[in-house]
């Protein structure tokens, strides 16, 4: 168990080096293009080869790339070019923001769609099922640019219940919350609602149910005793995985209610060509996703005694 | 004369009928089946796949699912009809009154919770005991079912226990409700013969110690015979025999069960003496079974006019409590079963050596290669597959290779097929070594020369492709001067070959069953016309009657082609039937090897013997000893450093066995058996068969 | 028909038609077997009818400057005609807009989805029946690509290399190959090890043969589920990055670009916006709805 979690973190380790590689030799392969990105269009070649000799960009790309991963490191991520100031000073706040955005979804999310998907798993075919396996695609098929668009026109042209944009500039407000987590829950719940239906119906087929059932165990104990236990092993999975998507889906959500976090950042810089602005906010956000994704394959382990004790 | 049926009735089941719902309409599981169990008795219920035996248990346990529903007829246990009951009275039934065993053990139990869990519930909800009496109860109990360490096994998971071990488990979680019914749905078929023994004899004690009536439910004979005094033999739905079990062994009366007995190759028949009797033609599916007799369509005593009327009823054939749903029994009875056996063949002339295998070795690593192993830094751990294997195979001839699972038997044949390649030793095949060639290295003639037959009907040929296309394949690969529509004429003759219709040319395997799969994946090995065919289990997934059917179209086209015959089992009732050497394999070496007269009579291997008494034996005119082996298979990873055998040998004679590999010794020439027991002490073991004092039964 | 005939069926029984168009034909009945499929190839089938004939359902050109701000129902003040759904800030006909961006996620979507499966079937193949150093390199490769956000991903190439239908085609085939390989892999891993696999390895066949012929066809069906659901991914990527400015350069109809377009007055004239989601929603509910009906199915038999 210690040396596979060892195993996982050097390969989350190794992915985190690739990519900071690839992100590298895409944006800093020409040291003269990043001087025209700092400069401006306008600089001289004359105060562009002094800056590059300023920053060292006249040095071999190796050895820029392991200084560029040493200052990284290090936490020195280097002078955003749109916001005059350290990319670090630019990025923690609005990474903040987005981490509250980020665990009001999923402290909705969560326990409705598990608790939405164990019903409707638990009577295959039943009733319930159908209604709540029919509304979760419906609510996937809405893209988030999409149900933000409509619950916007519902909620906020037609009924006027809350305000259209989230920039949060005199504080915080929590009517300005509901509408960015209303639409990011709506888009995801219904894909872990589903796997948990799946991962559920699926147990529900198996001798060891049957074997329980047959030896006279009252129904909720046959369910939450040897059923669920079962049954939520996949969704773990699904749910860790879920904060990837989250990542691409507050990029949207941000944007299109102009909240100052993270993932409108990283647009911004992109439209800006900000290079490192946007190096930073993509490590971060290739990290969050590894550290997930490692995290997922250390829980799936532990959850499972099958391979826990293999 | 008190027959067990006259007592009272435990269960009671009258005139029973079971149809589940689909798409297409009703399908009837079972018809009319009427069936009692008395207090403490042991009863059979034997039946090939689809034969609706199953559907019985849960129709009586009501866990028919969704789609099934008891159409007809009741099931009453201790008077009180079950229809009526509640759910409390249902759940208090199921498992208190009557408990179950299930043929896959590892899925029969919850992974994800320990053994103590699902044992100590069981207590918990019937006899509302604590806890820790419970827990106190289950330690008991395993104890009762021959399981050595009780509480490491409590503490376990099911998949950290082996497959006997967790039968073990399943059969003390039924004891625990203290029932009085036990119903054993096919309990030994996903286990190893020899530990298939042990479960066998634990089942045959419980009725003995515990006094719980059993329903035992199994497609083999051999093993009904050996735990149940009375059986009841099932066909489409029906139960078309009932009695007691040795008369119906010895006298069968209805024309199914003849048939069905004289499908079975037993360890004291061979293919040239008493050549199996297939039952012609096969099930009906259960939506077009015919008026009347529902094997009437593939029997040969069924007349037209008699046979396909009406209903036929359950008819009392004789004193001894036998029934039958035959309107000719009295008409077949006069005539002698035995003398419509097909008729004795000569044996075939043996030819030239084929195949030599010559201290042939196959140790695979383990553990992670590549960047894993770089990282983990885990050493690597050798799995010895094959370790110094020895034998040779000769023109005509039919070698069987019998083992239990992990024996090594599919490594060597993967070698053989240069799927993958030996670490030491070599194989001569007609005079070429290609021990280290791998298939793709071979020349074409090779290739062909030396083919396969697979186990497993549902994987053998391509779900994807018809069957004319997939043997098209081979022969445009081996038989290069056909060209175009030759090549149709080549297949469709194959087709012949294996007794299948030509239009089987466009079919696609789903359209097949189970033995037409298996006569095409013949077709296919012997498209090449194969010097050798290699056949791993090729039987032992399909039903008795088609299996017999399947061995003797082996059997005919291995005569006509003049093939080497290599034979992978692990049924010795088969094996000596067909072979002509035997080669008896344990961890990944060779126990013993010999022509089959000299494995099937001492002296024995220690092995050979537990193997042979473990053989479930569906005559009763023959008494077997019984010898059960202690313990599981060991693992191949880590396997005894002297005989591999040592850990369940019931011989063991000493520390000699645990440190030194056993010498080769050879009672006559060809014969050889490795074991450090003295030969002439090898020699006085009393045969293991033997001729039952004939019972006065009828 | 043909699968319930057993063996007792009389030879010749089978109707002559050729094999392909039968198994096609044999196909869409089987479809006719999931209600739920049956409306997603509904809605899907809708909107491939409606690209096909664009040029003669559109009302008006969609590049047009007509009528700035028309609300839906408005008549053409200066000439004959009615914007059904109104017009945008430009003036131009949303209903025709709507209809000409059919074409645009219609072909991208497809297209994008294809190459990757292409790539992305090639690599699973490779990886899962040669397994060993291939699969390792492959494996990481993928993992590494997959740890990225996928938005985090298409902002970073398309900001790199430009927004160009062509480059829409590369990001998505560079963001989703990974993931087919994966599901790929998984399939081979298990399809190898059957026995006519055995079988064909027996008699000497080819890698490429056996990867294509004996164990490609069988994972189909998996693979035509995951299609579907990819397609309605795509149609979502495109439509995002339309949104978000990275789409298709303007001034050709784009479901996304529509939306993105009509922000700032969104909040006034919410049919701008409104309609524009409503058919691209649609569409993507038809693929998930024909992939959940074909996964049914697949599971029946």
């Amino acid at each position: 168990m210690v040396i596979f979690v060892a195993k996982r973190l050097a390969l989350m380790a190794l992915t985190m080096l690739v990519v900071s590689l690839l992100l590298f030799l895409l944006l800093e392969l020409t040291p003269g293009s990043v001087a025209t990105k700092v400069l401006g269009p306008y600089a001289t070649d004359e105060q562009k080869q002094l800056w590059l000799a300023a920053n060292g960009y006249l040095e071999p790309l190796w050895s820029r790339y392991i200084g560029w991963l040493g200052r990284f490191v290090s936490g020195d991520f280097g002078q955003s070019i749109r916001f005059k100031a350290p990319v670090a000073d630019v990025l923690w706040p609005r990474l903040w923001n987005t981490a509250v955005l980020g665990f009001w979804t999923f402290a909705i999310m969560i326990p409705l769609s598990l608790a939405l998907g164990v019903l409707a798993g638990m009577r295959e075919g039943a009733g319930l099922d159908r209604v709540i396996s029919v509304t979760s695609i419906v609510t996937t098929s809405v893209p988030e640019f999409a149900s933000a668009v409509l619950l916007s026109a519902i909620l906020v042209f037609w009924l006027g219940l809350l305000p259209g944009t989230s920039p949060m500039t005199s504080g915080f407000d929590w009517r300005q919350l509901v509408l960015p987590v209303l639409v990011l829950v709506l888009y995801d719940f219904g894909y872990v609602t589903r796997m948990t239906r799946a991962s559920m119906a699926e147990v529900m087929t198996m001798p060891y149910i049957r074997t329980a059932e047959l030896k006279g165990l009252p129904r909720r104990r046959v369910v939450v005793r040897h059923a669920l236990r079962n049954a939520l092993i996949a969704p773990f999975t699904v749910i860790t995985l879920q904060i990837n998507w989250l990542l691409s889906g507050v990029i949207v959500v941000e944007y299109f209610f102009a909240y100052k976090g993270f993932g409108a950042l990283l647009l911004e810089a992109s439209l800006n060509q900000d290079i490192f602005l946007i190096e930073a906010c993509a490590m971060i956000a290739v990290f969050v996703a590894a550290a997930t994704q490692t995290a997922a394959d250390i829980g799936y382990t532990v959850l499972n005694p099958r391979i826990r004790f293999a | 004369m008190t027959g067990p049926s006259d007592l009272a009735p435990l269960l009671e089941i009258d005139r029973l009928s079971v149809s589940y719902s689909s798409r297409g309409g009703a399908i009837p599981a079972v018809v009319d089946l009427s069936l009692r169990i008395a207090t403490g008795e042991s009863v059979g219920l034997v039946g090939e796949s689809g034969c609706g035996k199953s559907t019985v248990a849960m129709a009586i346990l009501r866990a028919l699912g969704r789609n099934g529903a008891i159409v007809g007829g009741s099931v009453r246990f201790r008077g009180r009809n079950l229809a009526d009951l509640d759910g409390a009275g249902l759940r208090a039934l199921r498992g208190g009154e009557i408990a179950m065993v299930y043929q896959e053990p590892m899925a029969a139990l919850n992974p994800s919770l320990t053994v103590a869990t699902q044992l100590a519930e069981v207590p918990m909800i019937h006899a509302r005991v604590g806890k820790a009496e419970a827990r106190r109860r289950a330690a008991a109990m395993l104890g009762q079912v021959g399981i050595g360490e009780p509480d490491r096994v409590l503490a376990a998971y099911p998949h950290q226990l082996s497959g006997g071990q967790q039968q073990r488990v399943v059969i003390a979680m039924a004891l625990l409700g203290d029932p009085s019914l036990l119903l054993l749905d096919e309990p030994t078929t996903a286990l190893d013969v020899t530990v298939e023994a042990g479960i066998v004899k634990l089942i045959a004690d419980i009725g003995r110690r515990f006094g719980t009536a059993q329903l035992y439910i199994s497609h083999n004979l051999g093993l009904i015979l050996e735990t149940c005094a009375r059986v009841c033999v099932m066909y489409a739905g029906q139960i078309v025999e009932e009695g007691p079990a040795e008369a119906l062994f010895r006298r069968p009366r209805h024309p199914y069960t003849q048939g069905l007995i004289a499908c079975i190759p037993l360890p004291t028949n061979d293919k040239n003496a008493r050549p199996l009797a297939p039952i012609p033609g096969q099930l009906p599916p259960p939506r077009h079974r015919p008026r009347g007799c529902v094997f009437a369509p593939r029997c040969v005593h069924a007349r037209p006019g008699l046979c396909d009327v009406g209903p036929i009823a359950m008819e009392r054939a004789d004193a001894s409590a036998r029934q039958v749903r035959c309107v000719r029994w009295r008409d077949i009875a006069a005539a002698d079963v035995a003398a419509e056996a097909p008729p004795a063949r000569p044996p075939v002339p043996i030819g030239d050596e084929v195949l030599r295998v010559s201290a042939l070795q196959k140790y695979y690593p383990i553990g992670e290669a590549g960047i894993g192993a770089l990282i983990s830094g885990e050493g690597i751990r050798t799995v010895k597959a094959n370790e110094a294997l020895e034998f040779s195979a000769r023109h005509r001839e039919t070698v069987a290779i019998v083992g239990e699972s992990g024996c090594g038997k599919s490594t060597f044949a993967k070698i053989l097929l240069g799927l993958e390649t030996a670490t030491g030793g070599a194989v001569y095949f007609a005079g070429d070594e290609i021990s280290r060639i791998p298939v793709g290295s071979r020349t074409p003639a090779q290739v062909g020369a030396l083919q396969m037959v697979f186990q497993n009907p549902d994987e053998t040929l391509n779900p994807s492709h018809s069957i004319g296309a997939q043997i098209a394949r081979v022969v445009r690969r081996f038989d290069k001067e056909r060209r175009g529509f030759g090549i149709r004429g080549r297949v469709l003759e194959l087709l012949d070959t294996v007794k299948l219709p030509r239009e089987f040319y466009r079919r696609r395997p789903r359209q097949l069953s189970g033995g037409q799969k298996q006569r095409v994946g013949i077709a296919r090995a012997f498209a090449g016309n194969p010097k050798m065919v290699v056949a791993d289990e090729p039987i032992s997934a399909l039903d008795v009657s088609v299996a017999a059917a399947v061995t003797e179209l082996l059997m005919d086209i291995q005569r006509e082609h003049g093939t080497t015959l290599l034979f992978i089992s692990h049924d010795l009732g088969v094996v000596r039937y067909l072979a002509d050497r035997v080669v008896v394999m344990y961890l990944g070496q060779i126990m013993e090897r010999g022509t089959t007269a000299q494995i099937f009579a001492p002296p024995y291997h220690p092995y050979t013997e537990a193997l042979l008494a473990a053989v479930p034996m569906a005559d009763p005119a023959v008494s077997k000893r019984e010898i059960v082996l202690e313990g599981p298979l060991p693992s191949a990873l880590d396997p005894p450093a002297g005989c591999p055998f040592v850990t369940r040998c019931p011989r063991k004679i000493g520390r000699i066995c645990e440190v030194e590999p056993p010498p080769q010794r050879k009672p006559v020439r060809g014969h050889v058996i490795a074991c450090h027991i003295p030969l002439d002490e090898l020699a006085a073991i009393e045969p293991v068969f033997s001729a039952a004092p004939d019972a006065a039964a009828e | 028909m043909s699968r319930a005939g057993g063996t007792g069926e009389p030879a010749g029984a089978q109707p002559p038609t050729p094999g392909a168009l039968r198994r096609a034909l044999g196909s869409l009945t089987l479809l006719g077997e999931s209600p739920v499929a049956m409306v997603g190839a509904g809605i899907v089938a809708f909107w491939i009818v409606i690209a096909i004939f664009a040029p003669w359902l559109a009302p008006f050109d969609p590049n047009a400057t007509l009528q700035p701000f028309a609300k839906p129902g408005a008549a053409y003040a200066a000439g004959a005609g009615t914007f059904w759904l109104g017009t945008d800030q430009l003036g131009r006909d949303i209903l025709s807009r709507l209809i000409w961006g059919s074409r645009t996620v219609l072909f991208y979507a497809p297209a994008a989805t294809a190459i990757a499966y292409a790539i992305g079937i090639g690599m699973g193949l490779a990886a899962g029946y040669f397994r060993g150093w291939a699969d390792e390199l492959l494996s990481f490769l993928a993992n590494v690509i997959l740890s990225f956000p996928v938005l985090v991903l298409y902002i970073l190439v398309i900001t790199t290399i430009g927004a160009s239908g062509l480059n829409i085609i590369i990001a998505i085939t560079f963001a989703s190959a990974p993931g087919i390989m994966r599901i790929v892999r998984g399939l081979v891993l298990d399809l190898r090890n059957r026995e006519y696999v055995a079988a064909a390895r027996t008699r000497g066949e080819a890698a490429w043969y056996i990867m294509l012929v004996e164990i490609l066809p069988n994972a189909r069906g998996p693979l035509i589920v995951d299609a579907c659901l990819r397609l309605g991914y795509v149609v979502i990527t495109i439509g995002v990055l339309g949104f978000l400015g990275l789409g298709l350069p303007p001034p050709d109809p784009d479901w996304g670009g529509m939306i993105n377009e009509a922000r700032p007055v969104a909040l006034a004239f919410p049919h701008m916006t409104v309609f524009p989601c409503i058919a691209i929603s649609s569409l993507i509910l038809g693929f998930n709805l024909l992939a959940d009906g074909l996964r049914e199915i697949s599971l029946r038999d």
